[in-house]
Formats: structure tokens, C-alpha cells, sequence
């Protein structure tokens, strides 16, 4: 192998060179192993989640039943949530783009590749840490959203709350440094040729996700520090007898929980915009627009917080604007609903289960939109706030939304993860169980919610007119369940004995079908150069596109005089999440000889990642005769 | 492989809009090819320092949901002692101009004027921390302590964390200054001493805001 190494420089530790092995998954820098990591882990969570959930329906099948306490209920309810939201559909999308990003600009790994591991490592170990308050004297207990003030150590004197504030910070860590980690990859790795508006949309849509993440997380974070130290140190931030407004919590909470919403839909939405052009072979119908109205959204996502809070008494004018902006918000969405319809439209369309995945989207997408308009009017919204419809409808939008979009998403880019195709008529299969349960499931709370179930309740009495609803949503679940373990062997299946693939399933559109399935550790042989949207379709279907073809795999050797560079794997990122880690459980348990010794563990770490360097070295794919 | 001239010089019959071969204006480095000439350190740096605007913004927003409305006194117009505060902000304002002078030494490869400068940058930066203990210390026994009242947790907390930021500024600084004795540094590293550099200015525009927000208005 033609390779040279940059001069070594101090380390503690020798850094590991294999390629495969346990070292090689805990030390990688590779976007690509990343990106496989992330998105195992947010499945095993999204497994999780919804073992809780189904413990849930069971215990609301039938009026009166008694099947969890209510306080176990409370505890299933907020992790729910909490898993979902944070631990398994966000990070979803930050896997996916992980993976997909640096292939679809084609770049050969992230801009910083250590900076990516340890974003990886602080959410898996921060998801872990709160999942080990089950075993710890029990799970946060007062929703995923956390109201103040029922985190206050008065209200809540167990360690749940404080095992839901510090795990969401860590996490938190990881999804804003991966986001600013993507953003520098976007704008500064692009391939020779690929201007902002020859990009993907997958690619565009990360990079307003990022930017949306980067202004989003960090008032979660303060909000996060001061229920931390309300209950750690004694501060008053949300002690109503010291003359402090629980109501801030909720303002600071959905100034990022709202932009929150958009950052887990619009990488649903960037999938979507590169399944439904690659499965009508044609160009995506309004690029420009469809980049337009996600900008449009990023921006009016930080403007529309308070119709969370119509009910909490802000006044007339404070709920007369949000309702505004928040209707304003529907018309960008609904510009993106025209734009897949118009790419279908005299479309040559496959209908692969990827492709049905992307329609399920559409129309699940739609009605949790149209729902979504409804609780936008305040007059509407004092009717069905904290009732089933609501739920109904933020299931619709990211169950339905992004769920959906992303199990579409793992039939259409598995060929590149394994070189293997996933079973087609499984996938159909599954795909008819889980829209099917998933209707089945939600629709009904939609009705329960308008007759006045509240939400995050252990049970309700019979004859009100809930029990055929509730009965309806459980048997869903059982529907939605077969979809998911068809789903499962599928995939498991598809490891061990797909058929094999070839490097371009789907007569794909962007780079990444350009290199071989699975990609080579350092993704193309020579750098990409591209000259158009969609260059390599444009390349393959000269015909198609009013561009001269060029092959984006051989046009840009000049490019990699020196070589690929391949960075070198590094313990230093786990190892400083694992110290912060250590250092949270030392402040929940008030002990703080462990604290300090983690905090210094730590700064010992990020001291020895920056002497360590980038490291690693150059190959020369071409000269050993290399791939692709 | 120099990059700029290669680059401008090879010209692709296909390429769709001519002239100016859109998006090749970037430049090879020894991690492969750039896409702007921004370095990657210096736009990671710009990005945090947004993603931080907002946490202060979350700070000092608090800070200012909770102004008078705290219940016992001390209240901040009994203990801010403004003279003592534009002392130690003038300190930090100095410190940043020390950075500049820093940031040029090393760009014109002059060494120990470098380290003269970065040196007085952590100084002037542990001595605006001495000012703020000292500030912490005065007022917890004015009877102020984070759990007294609303003030003092969103004021301790609020510049706290900014005197955090301070402190891992300093540190950083400090372990630039002791790389510099360690191996050879030169002009090539004085992105790394930039994008601190930029670290710092921000911290030091945040405690002008504080300074403003917090301590001014209330006499105003």
C-alpha cells in the first residue's frame, strides 16, 4: 500500500491501526462505522421505546384495569418520550447523515473525525445512563417535557429527575457537537463542482437541521443546568416561594422543543427527497423551492414556541401571533408536499418498498399536518390540549413522518451499508402490518382525544365512550408489532443472506451509488468532481439531464496528488465520554470526591486528544490497483 | 500539488456553467480537497461561538425574567460596587487587545514577543477572574449566596458561567504557551492561536453585555 505517515506525535496510548475487531468499533473515527453505531443504537432504543409503549396500550386496553401502578405508568409515559424523541428518531437522522453525508459531497469522512466519535459516544453512554435509573430507584416520572415545577426535589425526591437532566445534557453535548461537526463538513468538504445548489437535498436538509440544532440545544441546556442545580445546589430557579415563574421552564423548554420538531422531520424530508426522485426517475420537481421552504422552516421553527403553552394563560395577543406563525409554518410544509407529488407525477415509478415507505409518508404526513393546523387555533387548542388528540397528532407527524420515512430509508440505502439487497416481498409485508397498525393505533386517539381523554393517564372508567377506541389503539399495536419483527428478520436476513447488490441497486442519482457497496474505508478511490444536480445520473443518462456527462469517479485524480488521507483512530473520545459519565453519577449521588476526580479525568482527556493530532496517514487507492 | 493553480487551470469540457467553473474555487490540502479557504478549525470556532450566543442568551434572558423580583434583599443595587467592575472589565478589555498583539507576533514569526503577549493575555484573564472571586466572596458575605435569593442564583449563575469561560480560555492560552517551549511553533500554527483568539473576543464581548445588563442599567 502506497501510504506515508505524518510524524508521530506524543500519545499516551498506542493508537490502534486494525480495521476490524471490538478495538477498531470503540476507537473509530470512520463516518461510515459512525454512522452504523448511531443508527443500531437509536434502533435498539427505538426497541425500547416501544416495549414501553405496548406496556402501555396493554394497560389501557380495557377500562379499570390495573395491569402497571400509576406510578410505573408515569415513569413508561416519560421514558417514551424522552427515548424517542432524543435517543432514538434524532439520532436516527444524525446516523443517517453521518453515513450518507461525506458519500453524498463526496468527501471521505467528516471534517472532524474525532470530534464525531466522541459526539457518538456521549449520546449512546447518556441514553444508557438514564436507562440505568430503572435499576436505580426508578425512572423520571413527570413526561418527557419535564414541567417545572414537578422536578422540583420537593415534588420528586427521587434520582429519575435527575437522572432525565443530566443524561438529556450529555446527549445534548453529543447532537450539538456532531451538528456544528456536520455543518463544517457541508460547507467546506463539498466535491470539486458541487456548488450549494448542486447539492442533495438529504445534504441541504442536514445542514439547516445542524444550524436549527446549534441555536435549538442550547437553551435546553440552561433550562437543564437550572433543574440541575435547583436540586444539586440549592439554587431557586423554579422555587415559586422564592418568587420564581415554573413558566420560564416552559418557554426556555419549547424555544428549543419546537425547533426540535423540525430538526427530527427535515431529514425525513431530505430521504424523502432523494427516494421518491431515484424511484420516478426524474429530478426532484422545485429543488429550489423545496430548499427555499426548508430555510423558510428552520426559521419560523424559533417562532412558534408559545402554541405549545395556549392554555397557560399568556393573553390574547402573545396566542393571536403564534397561531399566525404557526399557520404561516404549515405553508412552506405543505410547498414540500407538492413538490414530491409533482416529482411522482408522469414519473417511470418502481414501486419498491422504499417508494411505498415515501407515499405512507406523504399521506400519514398530511393528516398529522392538517391536525397540526387545528391545534394551531387557540380556540381549538383550549379544547384538546393534553387530551389523546394531541398525541394522536404528534404521533402522526413524527411516528408517521419521520418513522416511517426512516424504515423506508433502511431499504433503500441497506444495498450500501452490506451490499445486500433487503427482501423485497418481506418489506412489502411488513410495510402493510406497521401503516396498517400505525392507522390503526393513532387514528382512534384522535377521536378518544376530542371526547376528552387526557393524555398521561394509568387508566379511565368504563362507559364514557372510551373503551372501543382504546381497545382499537391497543389491537394496533399488536398489527404495528408483526410489522416490526417482519421488519427485524428482514434485516437480519438481508446481513447474512441478501442477495448480493452491485454498487448501484437503483440506478441511483447522487455519489454515493458511484463507489462500491459497501463503500472502502476511504469511500472513493479518487476525489468526485461533479458538474451538475444529480451528476451521476446525468453521467449514466446522458439523455435525461441538458448537461454534458462527465464521470464523477474518474474526472478528479489531480485532485489526490498526495493521497487519500486516512485520520487514526483514537481512544481519547470515549474516554472522555465515559469520564463525563462517571462525573454525572458522581453529582446525582452527591459524591463529590468521584465529581472532581472525573472532572479533572476529563479535562486529562481533552489535553491528550488535542497532543494526539489528527494523526494517521495517506493511501494511494489507484496504485495498488484499488476499488471502485 | 498546489492546489489554487491546479485547480483554476483544469477545465472540465463539460462543465455546465463556464466561465468560472462554479465550486472549484476551494483548495487541496493534506486532508484532501476544501471546498471554501476557510480552514475547518475556524469555521467550527464560528459555529460554537453562535451555538454559545444562544446559551447566553438563555442565561441573561433568565436573568432578566427574574429581575426585581426577588423577595429578600441584598438586592443588586445595594452590593454592585460599578467602580470596581469597570476596573476589571477594563482588564478584560485589555486582554483582548494583548490577543491581537499575540495573534501578530505569531503570524510574523516573532517568537518570544508571541509568547510576551500570550502570557499577558492569561494574566490579564486570571486577574479579571481575581477581581470576580473577590466580587463573589464581598458579596456572599454582603448575605448574597446562590440559594438566598432569586438574584443570587441567576446572578452567580449567569457570571459564573462566564467566568468559566474566562478560565478555560486561560487554560488554553496557558497550554498554548507551554507548547510553544515544547516544540517548534511557528506562523503555520497561528490559526490554532486565531480561532483562540476569536474564543476570547467573544467571551470578552459577552461580559461587556453582562456588564451592561446587569450592573449598569440598574443605576440607570
Amino acid at each position: 500500500m502506497a501510504s506515508s505517515t505524518t510524524a508521530p506525535q506524543a500519545s499516551l496510548f498506542v493508537r490502534p491501526n486494525r480495521r476490524t475487531g471490538l478495538v477498531s468499533w470503540l476507537t473509530t473515527v470512520d463516518h461510515k462505522k459512525l454512522g452504523i453505531l448511531y443508527i443500531l443504537s437509536s434502533f435498539a432504543f427505538l426497541g425500547l421505546a416501544s416495549v414501553e409503549a405496548f406496556i402501555m396500550r396493554l394497560q389501557l386496553m380495557q377500562p379499570g384495569q390495573q395491569l402497571v401502578s400509576p406510578d410505573v405508568f408515569n415513569q413508561l409515559f416519560t421514558m417514551h418520550g424522552v427515548t424517542m424523541v432524543f435517543l432514538a428518531i434524532m439520532p436516527m437522522g444524525i446516523g443517517f447523515a453521518n453515513y450518507f453525508v461525506p458519500l453524498l459531497i463526496g468527501a471521505r469522512d467528516l471534517a472532524f473525525p474525532r470530534l464525531n466519535a466522541f459526539g457518538y459516544w456521549v449520546y449512546a453512554l447518556g441514553g444508557l445512563m438514564i436507562y440505568t435509573s430503572f435499576f436505580l430507584g426508578g425512572a423520571p416520572d413527570m413526561g418527557w417535557t419535564g414541567y417545572a415545577p414537578l422536578t422540583s426535589l420537593s415534588a420528586n425526591p427521587g434520582h429519575g429527575v435527575d437522572f432525565y437532566a443530566f443524561g438529556l445534557f450529555i446527549s445534548g453535548i453529543g447532537t450539538t457537537v456532531t451538528a456544528m461537526n456536520l455543518i463544517v463538513t457541508i460547507v467546506n468538504m463539498r466535491a470539486p463542482g458541487m456548488t450549494f445548489m448542486r447539492m442533495p437535498v438529504f445534504v441541504w436538509m442536514m445542514i439547516i437541521t445542524s444550524f436549527m440544532i446549534i441555536f435549538a440545544f442550547p437553551p435546553l441546556t440552561i433550562a437543564l443546568v437550572q433543574i440541575i442545580t435547583d436540586r444539586t445546589f440549592g439554587t431557586l430557579f423554579y422555587v415559586p416561594e422564592a418568587g420564581a415563574l415554573p413558566i420560564l421552564w416552559q418557554h426556555l423548554f419549547w424555544i428549543f422543543g419546537h425547533p426540535e420538531v423540525y430538526i427530527i422531520i427535515l431529514p425525513a424530508f431530505g430521504m424523502i427527497s432523494e427516494m421518491v426522485p431515484t424511484f420516478s426517475r426524474k429530478p426532484l420537481f422545485g429543488y429550489p423551492v423545496m430548499i427555499l421552504a426548508s430555510i423558510l422552516i428552520a426559521f419560523m421553527g424559533f417562532a412558534v414556541w408559545t402554541h405549545h403553552m395556549f392554555t397557560t394563560g399568556l393573553g390574547p395577543v402573545v396566542n393571536t401571533a403564534f397561531s399566525l406563525t404557526s399557520f404561516i409554518i404549515g405553508i412552506p410544509t405543505g410547498v414540500k408536499i407538492f413538490n414530491w407529488l409533482g416529482t411522482l407525477w408522469g414519473g417511470n415509478i418502481r414501486f419498491t418498498t422504499s417508494l411505498l415507505y415515501c407515499l405512507a409518508f406523504i399521506v400519514t404526513f398530511t393528516l398529522g399536518g392538517i391536525t397540526g393546523i387545528m391545534v394551531a387555533m387557540p380556540t381549538f387548542d383550549a379544547q384538546v390540549h393534553d387530551t389523546y388528540f394531541v398525541v394522536a397528532h404528534f404521533h402522526y407527524v413524527m411516528g408517521g413522518g419521520a418513522l416511517l420515512t426512516f424504515l423506508g430509508a433502511v431499504y433503500y440505502w441497506f444495498p450500501k451499508f452490506t451490499g445486500r439487497l433487503l427482501d423485497e416481498r418481506m418489506g412489502k409485508a411488513g410495510f402493510v402490518f406497521i401503516v396498517l397498525g400505525f392507522h390503526t393505533i393513532f387514528f382512534p386517539q384522535h377521536l378518544a382525544g376530542l371526547m376528552g381523554m387526557p393524555r398521561r393517564i394509568q387508566t379511565y372508567p368504563a362507559g364514557i365512550g372510551l373503551e372501543l377506541w382504546n381497545f382499537m389503539s391497543t389491537f394496533g399495536t399488536f398489527i404495528m408489532g408483526v410489522g416490526l419483527v417482519i421488519f427485524l428478520i428482514n434485516v437480519i436476513h438481508g446481513f447474512r443472506a441478501g442477495k448480493p447488490a452491485g454498487n448501484d441497486p437503483w440506478d441511483g442519482r447522487t455519489l454515493e451509488w458511484a463507489t462500491s457497496s459497501p463503500p472502502p474505508y476511504y469511500n472513493f478511490a479518487t476525489q468526485p468532481v461533479v458538474n451538475s444536480l444529480d451528476a451521476y445520473w446525468a453521467y449514466k443518462h446522458p439523455e435525461t439531464l441538458n448537461v454534458e456527462p462527465i464521470d464523477p469517479r474518474t474526472e478528479g485524480r489531480e485532485y489526490d496528488a498526495g493521497g487519500i488521507h486516512i485520520p487514526g483512530q483514537s481512544w481519547w473520545p470515549i474516554l472522555a465520554s465515559s469520564a463525563i459519565i462517571v462525573g454525572s453519577y458522581g453529582l446525582i449521588y452527591d459524591n463529590w470526591i468521584l465529581a472532581i476526580i472525573s472532572g479533572f479525568v476529563f479535562i486529562f482527556t481533552i489535553f491528550g486528544w488535542a497532543f494526539e493530532g489528527v494523526g494517521g496517514h495517506h493511501v494511494n487507492p489507484e496504485l495498488e490497483g484499488g476499488a471502485a | 500539488m498546489s492546489s489554487a493553480a491546479n485547480v483554476a487551470a483544469h477545465t472540465h469540457p463539460a462543465t455546465q456553467d463556464q466561465p468560472g467553473q462554479p465550486g472549484t474555487r476551494g483548495m487541496l490540502t493534506a486532508h484532501g480537497w476544501r471546498s471554501t479557504r476557510l480552514p475547518d478549525v475556524k469555521l467550527l470556532m464560528w459555529v460554537f461561538l453562535a451555538s454559545d450566543c444562544m446559551m447566553f442568551g438563555a442565561l441573561i434572558g433568565t436573568y432578566l425574567a427574574y429581575h426585581n423580583r426577588s423577595l429578600v434583599p441584598p438586592f443588586p443595587i445595594d452590593v454592585f460596587d460599578i467602580p470596581l467592575t469597570t476596573v476589571s472589565s477594563f482588564v478584560l478589555l485589555v486582554s483582548s487587545f494583548l490577543m491581537v498583539l499575540a495573534l501578530h507576533s505569531l503570524r510574523i514569526d516573532d517568537i518570544p514577543k508571541f509568547r510576551l503577549w500570550t502570557f499577558g493575555v492569561a494574566l490579564f484573564g486570571s486577574i479579571f477572574l481575581g477581581f470576580q472571586v473577590y466580587e463573589f466572596v464581598h458579596f456572599v458575605n454582603a448575605g448574597l449566596s446562590i440559594h438566598h435569593s432569586l438574584f443570587g442564583t441567576t446572578f452567580f449563575i449567569l457570571t459564573g458561567t462566564h467566568g468559566i469561560h474566562v478560565a478555560v480560555g486561560v487554560l488554553w492560552l496557558l497550554a498554548f504557551l507551554v507548547q510553544s517551549y515544547v516544540r517548534p511553533i511557528s506562523s503555520k500554527d497561528a490559526v490554532y492561536l486565531e480561532i483562540a483568539g476569536l474564543y476570547w473576543h467573544f467571551v470578552d464581548i459577552v461580559w461587556i453585555v453582562i456588564f451592561t445588563v446587569v450592573y449598569l442599567v440598574e443605576f440607570v
